[in-house]
């Protein structure tokens, strides 16, 4: 089942937290439904209404930088994106995002345009861009990275296991 | 061996022998979080379903951000963390005691050679004090706060060779900011950065801070200085628990060493709305200033307050600038009182605020109309980031945002360099 790609208009590299969820509404919001209609505010307006559950979101380089903010990734998640698609990501971004169990998908994002249908296939380890009839090869999410997204992040996994183990 | 000074650490807190690229469970000696990221972490601490914190000596809270709260939602968190600190014994710094860095470094609970996780991205402040200290989110605050431990992937590390006599009117921000604008926002991602040469040996403990708090303005996961004479003292004279200085080996793998020379560095400005769009103070000089701000986690330390208050000495702020400053924390704001720097401000027309992050994250405390400029000795120019996206921020010293606010243009520090000698 394809899902669409959504692409910001004026910015591609280094955005940051302050962009995807602005200090002034996670200081007082906390329920991630109402946080996710803030998301992109002050770069794109009502770019939230244009997002359906399972969509991708596609940017360039550094994506996430900034503040350590979790309401972030908290509030894309909750926006419906399945995963983030770029070319590098900010590591508290990585991390927070991985807790929270939202993918991250790191690939060469110049074959993605906003608007094109995609296909995640997550045991090949591709993207496909049905709109563009293009395989795009992402880097193969971490051991470690995959045993807690596949418990749906941290908190179930830590519950689960009742301790963090790096080497099986 | 062959470590750096960020794969010894962890190799310390993990128990084995680590290099770059590996991914290990690490002892965390002290965790964090701020009223941004508290409700977070406590509701994930409760979803783990612990009855308890790992140790509650070695966890705190700090209500800093929007301190004291502008609205119900925030004093709906500022209470939800009260109520937690209370039920759990856990310290918590309220409205007044300062920001969560400069606490952290004043408090005496940290130590050379820590590991150190803050819910709070510029926790590699304490870096200068030869801690690998990094900024996570909520959940992964909650895992430390629940077990004592994180994993930890251990990072490439950049070193950093600055030697040099900085010039009068030119301070450790601008050699961070020119740095800054050679590593790019991006260019030391997932990395360790270390700071070395004679510029840095002379540098005050303030001026080491403002220069590691802005690692993370590069990506890196910490910026760490060698502990020499100075660190020790600092640590010495707060904390009683026994410093632990590690140095890199002789033969340490680096994936990059850069060598700057500050000899004829001017001051520099980060343009709106990129940290690392820094260009020398000429190319913007003469830019509208609306709002002048000095405060801070990167400058609200003693030594910035003094530089920004020899030049507002009997130097009224231009009328059409409103200047506002911060204190980092309770202990700075009390000594500036004494050393008559706050009479100085408020004579010079500043508001003078309650210790804390100020008009910083833009939640409370000086937020920016359309189309006005704000100058600020902060860490963070983002477009919104003072509460406004139409607004633009400068970023720069204590000095330049100082005597911009006398001038209501942006205004290079030497202007007034018989005050700074």
């Amino acid at each position: 089942m394809t899902h669409a790609a959504h692409r910001l208009l004026k910015i591609q590299d280094n955005v940051n937290t302050d962009y995807i969820i602005s200090g002034r509404y996670k200081f007082q919001i906390r329920d991630p439904k109402e946080l996710a209609k803030h998301v992109f505010e002050d770069i794109e307006t009502n770019f939230y209404k244009k997002i359906k559950k399972g969509d991708f979101l596609v940017s360039g380089e550094n994506f996430g930088c900034g503040s350590s903010r979790e309401q972030a990734p908290q509030a894309l998640k909750a926006m419906g994106f399945r995963a983030v698609v770029a070319k590098s990501f900010a590591r508290i971004f990585y991390r927070n995002a991985l807790n929270l169990g939202l993918y991250l998908l790191e690939c060469n994002t110049n074959y993605i345009d906003d608007g094109n249908e995609i296909e995640l296939d997550l045991d090949a380890n591709i993207l496909k861009n049905k709109s563009k009839g293009l395989n795009i090869a992402f880097k193969p999410v971490p051991p470690l990275a995959k045993k807690i997204l596949a418990e749906g992040g941290m908190i179930e996994y830590f519950k689960k296991y009742g301790k963090l183990e790096v080497n099986e | 061996m062959r470590q750096t000074i960020a794969e010894k650490i962890l190799s310390t807190h993990a128990n084995k022998t680590l290099h770059a690229g590996d991914v290990a469970i690490a002892n965390v000696d002290f965790c964090f979080g701020q009223d941004g990221t508290s409700s977070l972490i406590i509701e994930g601490f409760e979803k783990l379903g612990k009855e308890k914190l790992f140790d509650s000596s070695k966890f705190c809270m700090f209500i800093d951000h929007s301190a004291p709260s502008p609205n119900v939602g925030v004093s709906t968190i500022h209470k939800i963390m009260r109520d937690f600190a209370r039920k759990h014994s856990a310290k918590l710094f309220d409205i007044g005691c300062g920001i969560c860095h400069q606490l952290m470094v004043e408090s005496g609970s940290l130590s050379c050679g820590d590991l150190v996780l803050g819910a709070d991205s510029h926790t590699c402040t304490y870096g200068a004090l030869n801690i690998f200290s990094t900024g996570v989110g909520s959940t992964d605050l909650a895992i430390a706060a629940a077990s004592g431990k994180n994993w930890f992937r251990v990072p490439e590390t950049i070193k950093l060779v600055i030697n040099g006599k900085l010039p009068v009117g030119v301070y450790s921000k601008d050699v961070i900011l020119h740095i800054i604008r050679d590593i790019t926002s991006k260019g030391a991602n997932y990395r360790a950065l270390e700071f070395y040469g004679s510029t840095v040996k002379r540098l005050s403990l303030s001026e080491r801070f403002t220069m590691s708090n802005m690692s993370v303005e590069m990506g890196a996961k910490c910026g760490i200085f060698e502990a020499d004479k100075k660190v020790l003292d600092w640590v010495k004279a707060r904390s009683k628990r026994k410093p632990n200085p590690v140095t890199a080996d002789p033969n340490a793998v680096y994936i990059n060493v850069n060598e700057y020379n500050v000899n004829t560095l001017g001051p520099q400005v980060a343009l709106p709305h990129e940290v690392d769009k820094v260009r020398p103070i000429e190319e913007t000089e003469g830019t509208r200033v609306d709002e002048a701000f000095i405060g801070t986690c990167t400058n609200g330390r003693l030594e910035d307050l003094e530089v920004a208050a020899k030049i507002l000495k009997n130097n009224a702020a231009h009328p059409d600038v409103r200047l506002v400053i911060g204190p980092a924390s309770r202990e700075i704001f009390l000594s500036a009182a004494r050393k008559g720097y706050i009479e100085t401000f408020v004579k010079a027309g500043a508001v003078v605020l309650a210790p804390g992050c100020g008009p910083c994250v833009g939640t409370h405390n000086g937020v920016l109309a359309d189309g006005e400029n704000a100058i600020s000795t902060a860490n963070r120019n983002f477009k919104g980031r003072m509460g406004n996206p139409n607004a633009n921020i400068y970023l720069a010293s204590p000095a330049t945002v100082a005597a911009s606010a006398v001038e209501g243009k942006i205004t290079d520090p030497r202007t007034f360099s018989r005050r700074l000698k």
